[in-house]
């Protein structure tokens, strides 16, 4: 394999990880926009996504678009309930007080699931196929495609949704500012629960289709949240376009890093660009450079 | 730091030195040693949240930072043991300078971020490493603490030496707090613009808070690590600065008080859920977020109030600063 094909094929890899990370990374925006609140069980929306999956596919033999759209349903209403328990009764709405309720609700979910699901590491068959195609002389899996295709378009019907639909322009509108929003008479509360429920949605979609890549178990919430959230800070936090491509950056730089480096300092590669770009541009690829000096 | 501040201070150490005459469970003398190591990096991480308006969330780095440094040197490289944890806390005090001045700058909390990112960055190297760190099976031989000869090589004679340094931690933060640095660092945390309209360098301020913060992280590290004789990757994860960000919590953010309260509970807590096995994930959870949502300013407020009647009385006698809303 020559060095460019070699790269190509790196690259693939990488932007089908990316991928997850930048439905991760919406998740966290969407919530960060509504809220202000970096919710720190997103990865476990993402563990939870491959592990209802597994269990209604796999355990409970139901066909494949069933139980895609149970484990959405499911993992949406945890994310419902996450936002209507508490953090909507926390009796002070600082946001570092949320933040760590989330990081609470984190590792009771992890918990949760340590007892639910067990402690080994399981896996989903891919969705169609192991047999690879060949493009430009790199080999795909069909399970890339799917994870292309579906986020692809759920970043297009997200943007739809948030450009085009009444509710979508109240969501973007809570987002710009929160008491305006309120003052035009847009039910924030409604706002905010369903950037939670979206939050959850998107987390059981990510979780879903990279399980078949790299198995799940019922600690890879912390690090695929990670990941998210660093997708997210690279492409500007907050940004919806930044998310996809901090994502599918993010990806790709893991990825070479992994196939010219070694696979061993993959995360630390990761981090090490996050740190740079933090330093460089703290706003972010994507960010709208409004940042202030104090 | 108040008359007040200066008899309970008494009280406490008189409390603490008393403990292993009384308890002779080396093991529960182990927790308890823990607990004093996590007593100092809570104080200091406490002084970063309560009083700099900064969260970090790589307090295991810097805590790693110093045990591995400390093992290094002395093991590998034969180095005498204090002069080498003076040694590191100077170069964990320098790699926290570095990471401070470009993103304290900022507003906001872009700290949070570059010491997340840092955090998984030297785990992996602490793994990675293996011909210096020993990889993930650890660094065994650390040589134990000692002062002139008198080596501390049982959990109770290291209980001493131990409780001395956090005790000692507390009071010399508790002088900080009341002095006027500390009175800046209040200021500072309340308001930034106000603050630096009154003259204060808010963002030198931060800095040295961040650097405190990182240096005392890192006496903990390397005591821990002359303690256990042992250390490997896993205790410097990122879950350790998820906890110590919780005992600044559940404590109380800018109470010191707090701190060393949210600190022995959640030291001694997951020992006391080991009896109750696989739930002790599910239930440490729970009672996170079960506190966090109906006592915000942690539990020292509500201890303190059993404690004490008078509800003013409670309020002049701690220093407790809370911290506002953005």
């Amino acid at each position: 394999m020559t060095f460019g094909l070699q790269l190509f094929q790196f690259i693939l890899s990488g932007l089908t990880t990316g991928s997850t990370y930048a439905l991760i990374a919406i998740g966290f925006s969407l919530i960060h926009n509504a809220t202000g609140i970096v919710n720190f069980a997103q990865g476990e929306f993402v563990m939870l996504g491959g592990m209802f999956m597994i269990t209604f596919h796999s355990l409970l033999k139901l066909p494949m678009l069933p139980s895609f759209f149970l484990t959405v349903l499911s993992v949406a209403a945890i994310g419902l309930l996450l936002e209507f328990g508490p953090i909507r009764r926390a009796k002070s709405k600082e946001i570092l007080i949320l933040v760590m309720i989330t990081v609470g609700a984190s590792i009771s979910i992890k918990g949760l699931s340590m007892i639910l699901f067990g402690k080994n590491p399981m896996t989903l068959p891919p969705f169609s196929g192991e047999t690879p195609l060949i493009l430009f002389g790199a080999a795909i899996m069909p399970q890339s495609i799917w994870i292309f295709g579906i986020t692809v378009s759920i970043v297009l019907a997200l943007n739809y949704f948030l450009k085009k639909t009444t509710t979508g322009k109240a969501m973007r509108a809570v987002a710009a500012s929160r008491r305006s929003a309120m003052l035009t008479g847009i039910p924030v509360d409604r706002m905010i629960l369903l950037s939670f429920t979206f939050s959850g949605a998107l987390g059981a979609v990510a979780g879903m289709i990279i399980t078949p890549i790299t198995t799940t178990s019922y600690d890879v919430g912390v690090i695929l949240g990670l990941k998210g959230f660093s997708a997210a800070i690279l492409g500007g936090y907050g940004s919806m376009p930044g998310a996809v491509i901090g994502g599918l950056l993010l990806g790709v730089f893991e990825s070479l890093g992994a196939g010219l480096i070694s696979s061993e300092y993959k995360d630390a590669v990761a981090f090490l660009i996050l740190l740079t770009i933090l330093f460089l541009k703290p706003s972010g690829i994507m960010g709208k450079g409004r940042l202030r000096r104090v | 730091m108040g008359k007040k501040n200066k008899i309970y201070l008494l009280a406490y150490a008189l409390i603490i030195f008393l403990v292993p005459a009384i308890w002779k469970n080396n093991y529960h003398l182990m927790v308890l040693n823990i607990a004093a190591l996590n007593i100092v990096v809570v104080i200091g991480l406490n002084l970063l949240m309560g009083f700099a308006g900064q969260i970090s969330l790589g307090h295991a780095a810097f805590f790693g930072l110093g045990a591995y440094l400390s093992a290094i040197f002395t093991a590998t490289f034969g180095f005498p043991l204090w002069p080498t944890i003076i040694l590191a806390m100077v170069i964990t005090g320098m790699v926290a300078y570095a990471i401070g001045i470009p993103t304290l700058k900022l507003e906001g909390h872009y700290l949070v971020m570059a010491t997340l990112g840092f955090n998984v960055i030297i785990y992996i190297l602490m793994i990675q490493l293996d011909g210096v760190t020993g990889g993930p099976s650890g660094f065994p031989g650390i040589p134990r603490l000692q002062v002139g000869g008198f080596v501390f090589d049982s959990d109770r004679k290291i209980y001493y030496l131990l409780w001395t340094i956090s005790v000692g931690t507390l009071l010399l933060s508790l002088n900080l707090i009341h002095s006027r640095v500390g009175r800046a660092m209040a200021a500072l945390s309340h308001n930034e613009i106000a603050a630096r309209c009154a003259g204060i360098d808010t963002e030198s301020y931060k800095v040295k808070v961040f650097v405190i913060s990182a240096v005392l992280a890192s006496l903990a590290g390397s005591c821990y690590a002359h303690y256990i004789t042992f250390v490997s990757p896993g205790t410097f994860s990122f879950f350790y600065s998820i906890q110590v960000v919780t005992m600044v919590l559940i404590g109380g953010i800018g109470s010191l008080w707090g701190s060393v309260l949210g600190a022995i509970l959640l030291t001694i807590l997951p020992e006391i859920l080991h009896a109750v096995k696989e739930y002790n994930v599910l239930i440490y959870g729970i009672i996170l977020m079960v506190v966090l949502i109906f006592f915000p300013q942690g539990l020292f407020p509500v201890v303190a109030g059993i404690f004490r009647k008078r509800k003013e009385e409670a309020r002049s006698g701690m220093e407790l600063v809370p911290r506002k809303g953005p």
